[in-house]
């Protein structure tokens, strides 16, 4: 009986946010924008060469989808701390973890998931070859939901600091190098075309370990931030 | 083995003597900051505890 | 053996047995540090390869070190502070973070400058240097974590939190950089600081190291004990303290 009505509460909360954002279109439309214009930002300042481009090409995608997926974590949990929703899910004894989780589902799906359906276009502006788009996308699947789960862990530890943002950006960016690592490779092994499979399964791998792992130290946070 | 020839370090001295110096600096902050920190903070509870 | 440990945790006691304790680690760690000096400056041969700039790594490996345990040591009373709610754990934790921060900045510089000679640069992405940079972040992260709070129990709470999914993350992160630098670098650039050396060669590496836990363990106990009496500003007990 447990399980069913945890499973219910975690379909809520992930339905419920996704009507909100979807009142507040640009909201969700704004990281995107943010993607595209940190993309462009790179051949403006070193060259319109496509060739030259193509090298970092991967790098620059991974780079500004990390960004862009930073700039919008920091409100995660900002307006259900604020209007105590937070505190009843603190008090509702329902596992805090899979709540949490949800919204991190429904977090994703409206700015990581975008990030990556836009990656090919974005990629391609800068030269990578369409042999790279699925290395591109996949990796970029993987890496910007482990990036939630991270940014769910700091947006949580930091709800209600002054700037915020920028902290949340100090505390997750070191953390999210491995992905940034793996992920570009992968990019750049198919550019050159060999197999992108090690560094992907690499990226599963911690992707796994963070969802696992992740909505514990989230719920933990998360009290505290609330009980304080 | 001559002063001069150590002071040199094969050539090296500048790159030896600095991290050499560094670590010296860094070791000797974190002492007095060690100890000014807890000189601060025993004042300001004697401070206190005088004024009770 | 539970009432020991509880009678350490209580403030007062901490406080009495910390000052006994630090100039037993503290005029230790001067002598071996001096020796390991001497030793590394004076006695050991030069490389065969580095000459005499090979005498950096007595400072630059024990520092790299340090910069590693501290940080574990840092994670391991974060996490007994928020387990076990003992508040000594937390003030252990906040006391450790400056010096382990001060010893990742000083491996960087060494190895930095230690690269010029040897490579012609002043930086180079090499696996270690670039470990310890993001060591340094995650560093940075917790005291910044930790400044941003007014409320002393959330700043204790929240960094505990950050320094245990630190820790975990340090070896995915080491190892991601390991496999980052093998793919692009050519081998001479990796052999950073052991070649085949002679086990004499490496005395004052050890003697330095040993040095430095002294100096740690004098370092934290003035730290923590600086953190005791801030924390425990409005206790009874502190009336009485030296």
């Amino acid at each position: 009986m447990r399980r069913a009505a945890t499973t219910a509460a975690a379909n809520l909360v992930f339905r419920r946010d996704l009507t909100l954002a979807w009142r507040r279109w640009d909201e969700v439309a704004q990281p995107l924008i943010f993607y595209v214009v940190v993309t462009t930002l790179f051949p403006l300042a070193t060259t319109p060469d496509l060739s030259q481009l193509r090298v970092i090409s991967g790098g620059v995608v991974w780079v500004a989808a990390l960004l862009a997926s930073l700039l919008a974590l920091e409100s995660l949990f900002r307006s259900d701390v604020e209007d105590g929703t937070m505190e009843q899910w603190v008090l509702s004894g329902q596992p805090l973890g899979w709540l949490l989780l949800a919204k991190v589902a429904s977090h994703w799906v409206l700015t990581g998931l975008p990030l990556v359906i836009m990656s090919p276009v974005v990629g391609t502006a800068l030269g990578l070859p369409f042999d790279a788009w699925g290395a591109l996308v996949a990796s970029l699947l993987l890496g910007t939901a482990t990036l939630s789960i991270l940014g769910g862990i700091g947006a949580a530890l930091t709800v209600g600091v002054r700037r915020g943002s920028v902290l949340l950006s100090l505390l997750v960016l070191p953390l999210a190098m491995p992905l940034l690592i793996f992920g570009s490779r992968a990019v750049g092994m198919a550019m050159d075309g060999d197999s992108p499979a090690g560094p992907l399964q690499l990226l599963a791998a911690i992707f796994f370990l963070t969802l696992s792992l992740g909505p514990l130290a989230m719920s933990a946070a998360i009290r505290i931030s609330v009980e304080s | 083995m001559d002063l001069n020839e150590f002071f040199r370090m094969g050539g090296y001295a500048g790159y030896v003597w600095t991290s050499y110096g560094l670590t010296a600096l860094v070791l000797l902050l974190n002492w007095s900051a060690a100890r000014r920190r807890e000189a601060q903070e025993q004042d300001s509870a004697r401070r206190r505890s005088g004024t009770d | 053996m539970w009432l020991w440990f509880h009678k350490l945790a209580s403030p007062p006691h901490a406080y009495r047995v910390l000052g006994k304790l630090a100039p037993w680690f503290g005029w230790p760690a001067l002598a071996t540090i001096l020796l390991a000096t001497w030793w590394g400056l004076v006695k050991a041969p030069a490389d065969y390869q580095q000459g005499d700039a090979f005498r950096i790594l007595y400072v630059h490996a024990p520092s790299a070190w340090m910069s590693m345990f501290i940080y574990v040591v840092m994670a391991i009373a974060a996490a007994v502070g928020l387990i076990w709610r003992i508040k000594l754990a937390h003030a252990a934790a906040a006391a450790a973070a400056p010096i382990g921060a001060s010893f990742t900045f000083l491996a960087l510089a060494t190895g930095s400058i230690w690269g010029k000679p040897m490579w012609g640069t002043w930086w180079v992405w090499d696996a270690r240097l670039t470990s310890e940079l993001i060591l340094l972040f995650l560093y940075l992260g917790y005291m910044a974590l930790r400044s941003s709070f007014d409320d002393p129990q959330r700043a204790d709470r929240a960094s505990a939190v950050l320094a245990i999914v630190g820790v975990i993350n340090v070896p995915i992160i080491h190892y991601s950089v390991e496999w980052w630098t093998t793919l692009h670098q050519p081998a001479s650039v990796t052999k950073i600081d052991k070649p085949s050396i002679a086990i004499e060669m490496l005395y004052p590496l050890f003697i330095m190291i040993i040095g430095f836990q002294l100096y740690f363990g004098w370092a934290i106990s003035r730290r923590l004990r600086g953190e005791i009496l801030r924390r425990e500003r409005n206790a009874s007990w502190l009336k009485e303290a030296r």
